[in-house]
């Protein structure tokens, strides 16, 4: 079967871009009504042509993911591991060249910001990590998931790409779901963002999925990082991807992040500002590719913003969330990845939910449905 | 009634516990439906923690937990989970429930049979669920299935029994009971299933996600009750003719 390089460099960014100034009313309206629903009906429904249908999008999103996940919104947080970075990336916290103090956890410390995670009632952990291979290499993340996996039913992972027998050492331990957002699939502007360190190599970040698929994850999360490009097209791409994986990989699920660039001390504006009404466009149109696939919102988002989108088609959200090392208990002031903006705890939430007619799920899945002698 | 191992039921109608608004929702719709046979996940029951939101929910003497595998993707994996199930709830029934692929949750036929038999010999109460695949029903059966729970249509699509001419095999051909699971959108397919003879059937996502969960869940409850009353009556055969009132060939008794 053939390598998704190869299906994404069939395409050229511009072409699609054209593509998408061309469609009509007609067109979108033709992917409304379809029962079945192709990655061209997708390319309508996020072009401006689509925006006046917003809310006929909304109803048959919320209608959909009611009908696939139920009145139910899954609750994870992230548990930062570690700022070490050898990579430069224009727009994040964490890039080696921005000259802040570094900072991993020693076990005592990862178990600390443990107990204060499972205070608030979470049972989904997502571990992230920058990429220094010394530091938070395979053999840190083996211990920290050894570490944590007595206290969670599901971790996840948000590291740097591994090796498939990397992947393969690091699932009977307990990992459940990888995360691995390709931040723009436009090669030049990629180069741009990415100049120096091991994340500067497009396509092994590209075909880190891949490799997940073949090792047997149960989930890969993606995404693209909304402001390095033309949100349309980057959203087109990793709808792409997500087709290309769903029908190789088929037993793995997915999940879609959209990610808005936020800001950090001297940090990357974006290039392309996406509004909220876009976001919700690009939501809904998810949902309406795809039923099936997980759509995942964080704090990144305001108050405001996700008080009202919980209902349109997400199925799990973070809350509470500290994007630095040790920001639960252990160094509550060490440097941040990114500012959030929805600084409302886990309890907040999740009456936030319960008034919505959601039932708050912490729990998902359990160790021992990955069972591994 | 209908007996299911060494167990009778008074409801054909089982029910499940997932996708509900809340525990209330879903505490007071199992409660109206009458059924006697609550599927749980696993994986949603905190099997560490001493007291589960849910289950204190489900603490009812009429309710009898059946916990199901969702989540597994192996036979192995699903022995383990279906033990593990059985040590945290009490109870060897298990809903066998494997499905690696995670779109449209369709069981797996082999990993079920290897799973079934291995859990039949180890003394469980095996429930399956299966495609509407008649002969892969027989060989659960052989193997030790308490029950078979083929598919209407899959998981959570409310499209009704699409596998009906399947159904009407497996229903003539079993020995054990046939549970109808999955994709009954709306009261009428629960009774059309159990006009052509189901033993019972299983709803979750048409009574978890209905506006009014509650109401449906009484919806249903009436629906399988005149289902299983009709089938009980011996329907009149339907036909596209009309019926001569005086037989063509009465001349000849004449």
């Amino acid at each position: 079967m053939i390598a998704f390089k190869d299906i994404l460099d069939q395409y050229q960014p511009e072409e699609i871009l054209h593509k998408i100034k061309s469609i009509t009313s007609r067109d979108v309206e033709q992917a409304l009504a379809s029962p079945n629903r192709s990655i061209w009906d997708f390319l309508a429904l996020i072009s401006p042509a689509a925006a006046p249908y917003l809310e006929e999008m909304a109803v048959k999103s919320r209608s959909l993911s009611l009908q696939r996940f139920g009145n139910n919104m899954q609750l994870f947080a992230p548990l930062y591991l570690s700022n070490e970075c050898q990579n430069i990336c224009t727009y994040c916290g964490f890039s080696l060249d921005n000259k802040v103090r570094r900072k991993t956890l020693s076990d005592a410390e990862i178990l600390k910001e443990v107990e204060v995670l499972k205070s608030m009632g979470f049972d989904h952990v997502l571990l992230v990590t920058g990429e220094a291979n010394k530091t938070v290499g395979l053999a840190y993340l083996k211990n920290a998931i050894k570490l944590i996996k007595p206290h969670f039913a599901n971790v996840s992972m948000e590291v740097q790409p591994l090796d498939q027998e990397e992947y393969e050492a690091l699932i009977p331990e307990g990992l459940h779901s990888v995360l691995v957002y390709q931040e723009t699939y436009h090669r030049d502007t990629y180069k741009i963002h990415h100049p120096k360190g091991k994340k500067s190599n497009f396509d092994y970040r590209l075909e880190t999925p891949d490799r997940l698929g073949k090792a047997g994850i149960h989930k890969v999360g993606l995404g693209a990082l909304i402001g390095l490009e033309d949100w349309r097209v980057d959203s087109f791409f990793t709808a792409l991807h997500l087709q290309y994986l769903e029908k190789k990989y088929w037993k793995t699920k997915y999940a879609i992040s959209f990610p808005r660039l936020r800001p950090f001390s001297g940090g990357q504006e974006p290039k392309v500002v996406m509004t909220d009404r876009e976001l919700v466009q690009l939501i809904c149109a998810y949902r309406l590719l795809d039923p099936d696939v997980e759509l995942s919102l964080s704090t990144r988002e305001t108050e405001h913003f996700r008080n009202h989108v919980l209902k349109l088609g997400i199925t799990s959200m973070s809350a509470g969330s500290k994007t630095n090392p040790g920001g639960y208990a252990v160094e509550p002031q060490s440097l941040e990845q990114f500012e959030i903006s929805d600084e409302r705890s886990p309890e907040a939430i999740a009456s936030l939910l319960v008034k919505n007619g959601y039932q708050p799920v912490w729990k998902d899945w359990d160790q021992a449905l990955q069972y591994a002698e | 009634m209908l007996t299911i191992a060494n167990k009778t039921f008074q409801s054909r109608l089982f029910t499940g516990t997932g996708k509900f608004p809340n525990y209330t929702s879903m505490q007071e719709a199992i409660n109206i439906s009458e059924s006697e046979l609550v599927t749980v996940a696993l994986r949603r029951v905190d099997i560490k923690g001493k007291s589960d939101d849910m289950l204190a929910h489900l603490s009812h003497p009429r309710i009898n937990l059946l916990p199901n595998t969702s989540g597994v993707r192996t036979a192995k994996e699903a022995v383990f989970a279906a033990k593990l199930a059985a040590e945290a709830l009490e109870t060897n029934w298990v809903k066998l429930e494997i499905h690696p692929d995670p779109k449209y949750l369709l069981p797996d036929p082999i990993e079920t049979l290897k799973a079934t038999e291995e859990l039949a010999k180890q003394g469980f109460i095996v429930l399956p669920y299966i495609h509407a695949d008649p002969v892969l029903c027989k060989r659960l059966e052989e193997c030790g299935a308490a029950a078979v729970m083929p598919l209407g249509s899959p998981i959570g699509s409310n499209n009704g029994l699409k596998t009906i001419d399947f159904l009407r095999i497996i229903i003539e051909q079993s020995n054990i009971p046939v549970v109808v699971d999955a994709g009954l959108g709306v009261p009428s397919h629960a009774a059309a299933a159990m006009e052509i003879g189901a033993d019972a059937v299983l709803v979750n996502t048409a009574i978890a996600v209905a506006q009014d969960p509650v109401r449906m869940a009484r919806a249903f409850r009436m629906a399988v009750q005149a289902g299983r009353e009709a089938y009980e009556c011996g329907p009149a055969a339907a036909s596209t003719q009309a019926h001569s009132s005086s037989p063509l060939t009465e001349f000849l008794s004449l």
